[in-house]
């Protein structure tokens, strides 16, 4: 992965990773920030032109006064295709991203060409009394480490001893976290009624071993998404990105292309 | 000085090594309602003590913990309004940041404020980060959330001319008309906890009362702070009523009887910290620097003696914490004694919290330590440590 940097996109100084070439994607990442996702943006990079930026208020983006929920970023993301002048875009977002994905989604697809939600959060999908995702706030963060990953080898236990400046990072992204989910815990009430508005092709890929919020849950959420379909990746727990990063972007690249091809199919019959 | 009695109301059978948690995930089928009816009536009793001995009264709350089975302040200050006929009634304090409801805050304010006819002494505090996990708002932004309920309730307070609205950053309302008025002018006395330099210059610009809570010999450069704020704004020299301290005090005729009953109420500090890893370190409640280093792994609380030397504020040995100035331990002259030695060292204090019942201490040892406080402790205090005149 090429190395971050700060551009200034829709007022905003955001920490960004641009490489890549061909057909159009925005990356938005989980509540980790871009941990970990390096392997996963050089294998789309390797097919797709890639955007991946730092949310407002995580890693080294700037957080506008005022700018403290999923709308706001939603909106702002919005506001960012508009200033770059991107079309036909995939929104691949993961965990956090997906919500964030989501929640653009449903408020104007005309600069979006499909939706690759990795593991989402942010709808409501079951019972008031129970919480579908796990709790990151109430949880131990070695126990949160290894409820991350399918493969426990990929639990970070390193924290401590990594640098002042990596760890206020991690500090910086935790409390990004709190400031867009704490309540409604990593959702939005309203979103699952909007998912209707949704109208361009969607995949919903879900590490098989997601321990944070069940593959069931991601069924569901492809079955509210008009032109939702559901995919599973083996030997994944809740950020396929990091720990089937290839596997993941194989997937994300055949669904860019397909669309793509169906798109010119059906232009060559009109 | 003034002193105030005071206990967290605490539920200590819970406290027990098999609980890894005595807050936030304790379930409370640990907490029997006979047995916390008994607790409550005898607090109160407590408190009923302290009035009829001359003392003042102190309440606070705290939720989801067996250290402390006051969930709403409100409750007992009502009931002491009622039954108590002359103490300063304090609630130190509502955690106003993390209620939804400032308006209601104002509404219990002035209703015990016209039942006690005019005794509430209003504690405003930001809560322990312990029970952050608990509220609807997170710990971001938990200071500006504070201070604009902290504007909306005084204004709430002294508005006499019918509805005003309210839309703020945090908090909006179409029509907010506290009825009644408070009966003291134009609202009770603001006491407000800090320690930071930043939180003590608002307190101090705006003349409350700061009050800090077992920070021992820690506590001059906090006080210190308010009075380079006050000189800063060209104000005269705050008297020594602006400054209040909470310590836990263990008092007998008998020195060996004074001990024991230190040991007893050290079980409130050997607990109270005892939380779920999760719960120490809630995002946004510290700045991100200090987050950053808690990464590391969470270092022990320390508090300094008077000889400069550094102890666990919570697992230090008595002799030390009593050196710390976060327990008074012994006869009335050892207990006055320590008193005016901290006194002097913090500059003055106006407000001497004590923590005069904790732990599985029995409610015959608490009223015997009242008594004795009230009895013999406070005439010296009173004498020793009058008020400065500014």
């Amino acid at each position: 992965m090429q190395d971050p940097i700060i551009e200034k996109i829709a007022g905003i100084d955001l920490e960004i990773v641009r490489q890549g070439r061909g057909r159009r994607l925005l990356f938005l990442h989980p509540h980790l920030g871009m941990y970990g996702a390096q392997s996963f943006i050089d294998a789309l990079a390797g097919g797709a032109e890639v955007l991946a930026p730092s949310h407002p208020g995580f890693g080294r983006s700037a957080l506008p006064k005022g700018m403290n929920c999923v709308e706001d970023l939603s909106y702002y993301y919005l506001e960012l295709l508009d200033a770059l002048d991107w079309r036909e875009v995939t929104l691949v977002g993961a965990s956090l991203g997906g919500w964030i994905a989501a929640a653009m989604a449903v408020k104007n697809t005309s600069r979006i060409a499909g939706l690759v939600l990795v593991d989402a959060l942010g709808a409501k999908l079951g019972s008031a009394s129970k919480g579908e995702f796990v709790d990151f706030f109430s949880t131990p963060r070695l126990r949160l480490e290894e409820l991350y990953y399918h493969d426990a080898a990929f639990a970070r236990r390193d924290i401590p001893d990594l640098s002042d400046e990596e760890r206020a990072v991690i500090a910086r992204n935790w409390e990004a976290t709190a400031m867009y989910g704490w309540n409604p815990y990593m959702h939005d009430p309203k979103l699952r009624a909007r998912l209707y508005r949704i109208h361009v092709a969607s995949l919903v890929l879900w590490g098989a071993h997601d321990a944070i919020v069940a593959a069931s849950y991601g069924k569901a959420y492809s079955e509210a998404l008009p032109r939702g379909t559901f995919e599973s990746i083996a030997g994944a727990g809740h950020f396929p990105h990091i720990e089937k990063p290839l596997e993941l972007a194989r997937r994300i690249l055949d669904f860019v292309n397909k669309k793509a091809s169906s798109r010119n199919t059906s232009g060559a019959k009109a | 000085m003034r002193i105030y009695h005071f206990s967290e109301q605490p539920y200590p059978k819970a406290w027990v090594p098999e609980n890894k948690s005595i807050r936030i995930v304790i379930p409370n089928s640990q907490c029997d309602p006979k047995e916390l009816a008994t607790i409550y009536h005898e607090r109160l009793d407590e408190w009923l003590h302290a009035d009829e001995m001359g003392l003042d009264i102190m309440i606070n709350e705290h939720h989801a913990t067996a250290t402390c089975v006051c969930p709403v302040a409100a409750i007992p200050l009502a009931v002491l309004a009622r039954q108590t006929r002359r103490a300063r009634l304090l609630t130190l304090g509502y955690p106003i940041a993390n209620r939804l409801d400032p308006v209601r805050v104002a509404e219990e304010f002035a209703m015990i404020d016209v039942l006690s006819r005019g005794r509430l002494e209003m504690g405003l505090v930001r809560g322990i980060q312990y029970e952050i996990p608990l509220s609807i708002r997170s710990g971001v932004g938990q200071m500006d959330r504070f201070w604009e309920a902290h504007d909306l309730i005084i204004k709430a307070l002294s508005t006499r001319t019918g509805p005003f609205d309210w839309q703020g950053e945090h908090f909006q309302y179409p029509k907010v008309n506290v009825w009644p008025q408070p009966w003291q002018q134009p609202h009770p006395p603001v006491w407000i906890t800090g320690r930071s330099p930043q939180n003590v210059r608002e307190i101090a610009e705006r003349g409350y009362v700061l009050a800090t809570f077992l920070s021992g010999y820690d506590t001059r450069p906090v006080f210190d702070n308010y009075r380079k704020t006050c000189a800063e704004l060209g104000r005269p020299v705050p008297g020594r009523d602006r400054f209040a301290y909470l310590g836990i005090v263990a008092i007998a005729q008998d020195r060996r009887e004074a001990w024991r009953r230190a040991e007893i109420m050290s079980g409130y500090l050997r607990s109270s910290s005892i939380v779920a890893e999760p719960f120490n370190t809630p995002p946004g409640y510290f700045s991100v620097p200090d987050a950053a280093r808690m990464l590391k792994g969470a270092g022990r609380p320390m508090v300094t003696t008077k000889d400069g030397k550094k102890v666990d504020a919570f697992k230090g040995e008595l002799e030390d914490l009593v050196k710390a100035g976060i327990m008074f331990v012994g006869t009335p002259d050892d207990v006055t004694e320590q008193i005016l030695e901290f006194d002097d060292k913090v500059g003055g204090l106006g407000h001497f919290l004590m923590m005069g019942h904790a732990g599985h201490m029995t409610h015959k040892e608490a009223c015997d330590q009242i008594t004795l406080m009230a009895k013999e402790v406070m005439p010296r205090l009173r004498k020793q440590a009058a008020p400065q005149v500014a």
